[in-house]
């Protein structure tokens, strides 16, 4: 079949042909163009429409923010600033008004001169944060994420440097009870872990750090000028309730999922009430409650910090939405890895810790983080319960002071640009490790 | 023979409550149930208490009680002679009236948006994208307060729509002569019927009856319409021609609704400024507006990704299917990849409408009266009674959520993929 005789062909090419290179229309910026911007008339008709919205935004902000003032001491003065410059009409960009507020933006009323402090806590908490974040750091440094929050809170609070020692001081007793009794069975272990701190901090922690308090005075090491809760403002305030917030809802997420999954009627039944209660109501009555009720429902005459108490609704709402992102990712694990952890002979917290949550966790990365977003944004809502969060309640100072009344562009871009930044970068952050962990070699 | 004993009878030994699996799973669920009632138990007797030292007790008679105070926007008649349960209706209703002009609004922006970043164009991709981050990361509060501080500081007063007497030019013209934008309301023309049919005593409030009546066509024409195409397929199923069902569709569908509105002379009340004041239009106040506005775009920025992430996970191949079959691209659309990617889309487009109406209750920061700014502002701090306020809002807001959620569970089950 192949021995076709020679003679029959009148021409074989015995050399390859150098690569051509594309035609013009076919190569480049031309085709690029081609491609993506005019390749059918709905396609041009969608760019001619692009463009005119383009042009319409870029109309009205350009030569706003091109006639931006950064000096000026009020309102009046900028807008005179701007006639004087660019004639009469011309609008502009009053950036004064973020140049002469932005401590008040970030730090809210909390002392000038301890503006160091929530400073080098949001520093530190980087640090604290990159051996969870990040695979490169060394793992040493995670002894100093767990002591962060007991620094953040320090730092932030002032007050005797003993009051988060002897606090700290019970979870390291329950840890080093678990550890001790471990080899005596799993049940006494977790009771001794769970009533010794309840004990030492209901009974000895206070009284010792006072007494440690008295013996050492009021000196610098061991004392920080205090901070009243109802200083803090601005972004600090939205970051340590955001902060914190995501750091506690976490691991009450995994519980009520686990909880929502348990075959244990009452167990399920007590984590499906709370979720879908929690879910139905808006984060707003959630704060009212604990403004309004908290002091029905707690012991007459106890009064609890603001903050804590927001906090800890925070934690909760961000909680259910959690466990309802997790409980997608236990439901999308294939009944296998269920029985194959089983199979092992593992444990029920065993199979959870080794088999079942590593997986489905990762599943949920994009659920997680996107409710961490939600939650970092709802940190705005606590204006409503009276606290100074950045985007209302330090804006309304601002604006409702003589200088600067009737200003409104300018701040919020400023408030929103951070939360923007924030945001934005959690976001990239999840996709990163969405990456990061795939473990499937899948050709996209 | 070796004597092989039975296995010994286990006796139950109390450690089995402990180490036993088959025990075990009883004695934590006993212990988690004391737990629960001795803290279930504390908050109510610490609640007894409190309310008893503050003079205070637990009843809800208030709500018949004089409310005192008067809320601009009502869908149903309220003076404020009116009880506090009267103001907690309206509130209800408008909060349900901005969640549902929101849900509407939201869809369509998002849809549109969804499809429009799937768009081959580099451009419009990049534009929605840029909507979509800039709507997703920040918080709904900035862009409720900005926007109603636009509506507030940057639009003209009233009086700037009055043609100077001198030129006859106004410095302002209204929108398509339809819709004026000030610095107090929006003006917009007012929907009118110029036959009554009378009003429909419901108990709680009155029903327009042509409204009634209008909905009633468009029912019935849907209805119609569905044995028109149920017809059309038994037909075809007998004979292999489908007759043309376009035509009676589209008389069905848009006639019949069409004829009762023209025959009860519906017609558009043009909003004119007389005084100081826009009259003959319904002035929509700038909290509703910007609630509105800025409810639907954040909520359709949610949407857009999902209308997008939904397209997206049906594969090509469904489409390349259906037209190996011979499908023309209409039908493929709305045979195949349509009801794929709404058991997608569904499901978390519903949780974007109960967050939405949720979120609604931010009206707070603008000062719009729905149920919170009602029962949960005024009425609360009036009477005082801070606990059975907040307890019937939540509650309230909880029927409402776990009443959209039951239907969206109806839905999910009736599309679920049916396996094995």
């Amino acid at each position: 079949m192949s021995d076709t005789p020679a003679q029959t062909v009148p021409f074989v090419r015995d050399t390859m042909l150098p690569p051509a290179p594309p035609p013009a229309s076919q190569a480049g910026a031309l085709r690029w163009l081609r491609e993506n911007l005019l390749s059918g008339p709905l396609n041009i008709a969608l760019t001619l429409l692009g463009i005119g919205a383009v042009w319409y935004l870029l109309q009205g902000i350009v030569p706003w923010l091109a006639h931006s003032v950064w000096s000026a001491d009020n309102l009046t003065q900028c807008r005179q600033i701007i006639t004087d410059r660019w004639g009469e009409g011309a609008t502009g960009a009053c950036w004064a008004v973020i140049r002469e507020r932005w401590t008040q933006f970030l730090f809210g009323f909390y002392p000038q001169h301890l503006y160091w402090r929530p400073t080098l806590a949001f520093a530190l908490l980087f640090v604290a944060l990159a051996p969870v974040l990040f695979a490169r750091v060394p793992k040493k440094l995670l002894w100093f994420s767990v002591a962060y929050p007991f620094v953040a809170f320090w730092l932030l609070w002032g007050g005797s440097l003993f009051l988060p020692l002897t606090v700290a001081a019970g979870f390291g007793l329950g840890w080093a009870a678990f550890a001790l009794l471990h080899r005596f069975g799993t049940i006494p272990a977790v009771a001794a872990a769970v009533l010794l701190p309840v004990l030492w901090w209901l009974l000895f922690a206070g009284d010792l750090s006072r007494d440690l308090t008295g013996l050492v005075g009021r000196e610098v090491p061991f004392w920080l000028e205090q901070v009243r809760s109802d200083k803090f403002g601005g972004f600090v305030l939205a970051i340590t309730i955001g902060v914190a917030g995501i750091a506690l809802s976490l691991p009450l997420g995994i519980m009520l999922a686990l909880g929502r999954q348990s075959d244990m009627f009452l167990i399920k039944t007590l984590a499906v009430s709370f979720i879908e209660f929690i879910r139905g109501v808006p984060l707003i009555t959630l704060l009212f409650t604990a403004s309004l009720l908290l002091n029905y429902f707690l012991p007459p005459g106890t009064t609890f910090d603001i903050i804590l108490r927001v906090i800890i609704m925070v934690t909760l709402f961000a909680a259910a939405y959690i466990a309802e992102v997790i409980r997608g990712g236990l439901a999308a694990l294939p009944r296998g890895q269920y029985e194959a952890a089983d199979a092992l002979g593992l444990d029920y917290w065993k199979a959870q810790r080794l088999i079942i949550l590593p997986q489905a966790l990762k599943i949920s990365i994009p659920g997680i983080v996107s409710t961490f977003i939600g939650m970092f944004k709802d940190t705005t809502l606590v204006v409503f319960v009276g606290l100074l969060d950045p985007l209302k309640g330090i804006t309304d100072a601002v604006r409702a002071s003589t200088d600067w009344k009737g200003i409104y562009w300018e701040p919020y871009i400023f408030v929103g640009a951070i939360f923007f930044i924030f945001n934005f970068a959690m976001s990239r952050y999840s996709m990163h490790l969405e990456r990061r962990l795939k473990t499937d070699h899948r050709q996209e | 023979m070796a004597n092989v004993p039975d296995a010994p009878k286990e006796s139950f030994r109390l450690s089995m409550l402990l180490y036993d699996t088959r025990y075990r799973s009883l004695t934590i669920q006993v212990f988690v149930f004391m737990l629960f009632m001795a803290g279930a138990a504390w908050l109510v007797d610490n609640t007894i208490r409190n309310l008893a030292a503050l003079g205070k007790d637990f009843n809800f008679g208030f709500l018949w009680n004089r409310a005192g105070y008067d809320i601009s926007q009502r869908l149903v008649e309220y003076t404020n002679d009116s009880s506090h349960g009267r103001a907690m209706l309206v509130g209800l209703l408008n909060t349900l009236l901005v969640a549902f002009l929101g849900c509407l609004a939201a869809t369509v922006i998002g849809v549109l948006v969804g499809v429009l970043r799937l768009s081959k164009n580099w451009l419009v991709g990049r534009l929605m994208t840029a909507y979509v981050e800039l709507f997703r990361n920040i918080p709904l509060l900035l862009w409720i307060i900005l926007i109603y501080a636009v509506f507030t500081e940057a639009t003209p007063a009233p009086n700037a729509f009055r043609p100077n007497p001198e030129t006859g030019i106004a410095s302002q013209s209204m929108f398509l002569d339809a819709i004026a934008v000030t610095n107090r309301y929006t003006a917009v023309p007012n929907p009118v019927f110029s036959r009554e049919l009378g009003w429909l005593n419901l108990g709680l409030f009155y029903v327009n009856l042509d409204v009634i009546a209008v909905i009633a066509a468009a029912v019935l024409g849907w209805w119609l319409n569905r044995m028109v195409k149920a017809r059309a397929t038994r037909i075809q199923n007998a004979t292999g021609i489908r007759p043309a069902t376009w035509w009676s569709s589209l008389l069905l569908l848009v006639g019949l609704p069409v004829a009762v509105l023209l025959g009860l002379g519906f017609h558009l009340e043009y909003p004119g400024l007389k005084g100081f004041n826009f009259v003959g239009g319904i002035n929509v106040s700038n909290s509703f507006m910007a609630l509105w506005l800025a409810l639907s775009l954040y909520t359709g920025a949610f949407i857009a990704e999902i209308v997008r992430a939904g397209i997206m996970a049906i594969s090509r191949g469904q489409s390349e299917a259906a037209f190996a079959l011979g499908l023309r691209p209409g039908r493929t659309m709305s045979l195949v990849i349509l009801p794929q990617a709404l058991r997608v889309i569904i499901p978390p487009l519903i949780s974007q409408y109960l967050n939405l109406t949720k979120n609604s209750s931010l009206a707070i920061a603008v000062g719009y009266l729905d149920l919170r700014g009602t029962l949960g502002g005024i009425t609360l701090n009036q009477t005082g009674r801070e606990l059975e306020c907040v307890l019937l809002m939540m509650l309230i807001y909880l029927t409402i959520s776990l009443l959209i959620s039951g239907a969206m569970n109806v839905y999910n089950a009736s599309v679920k993929l049916k396996e094995r």
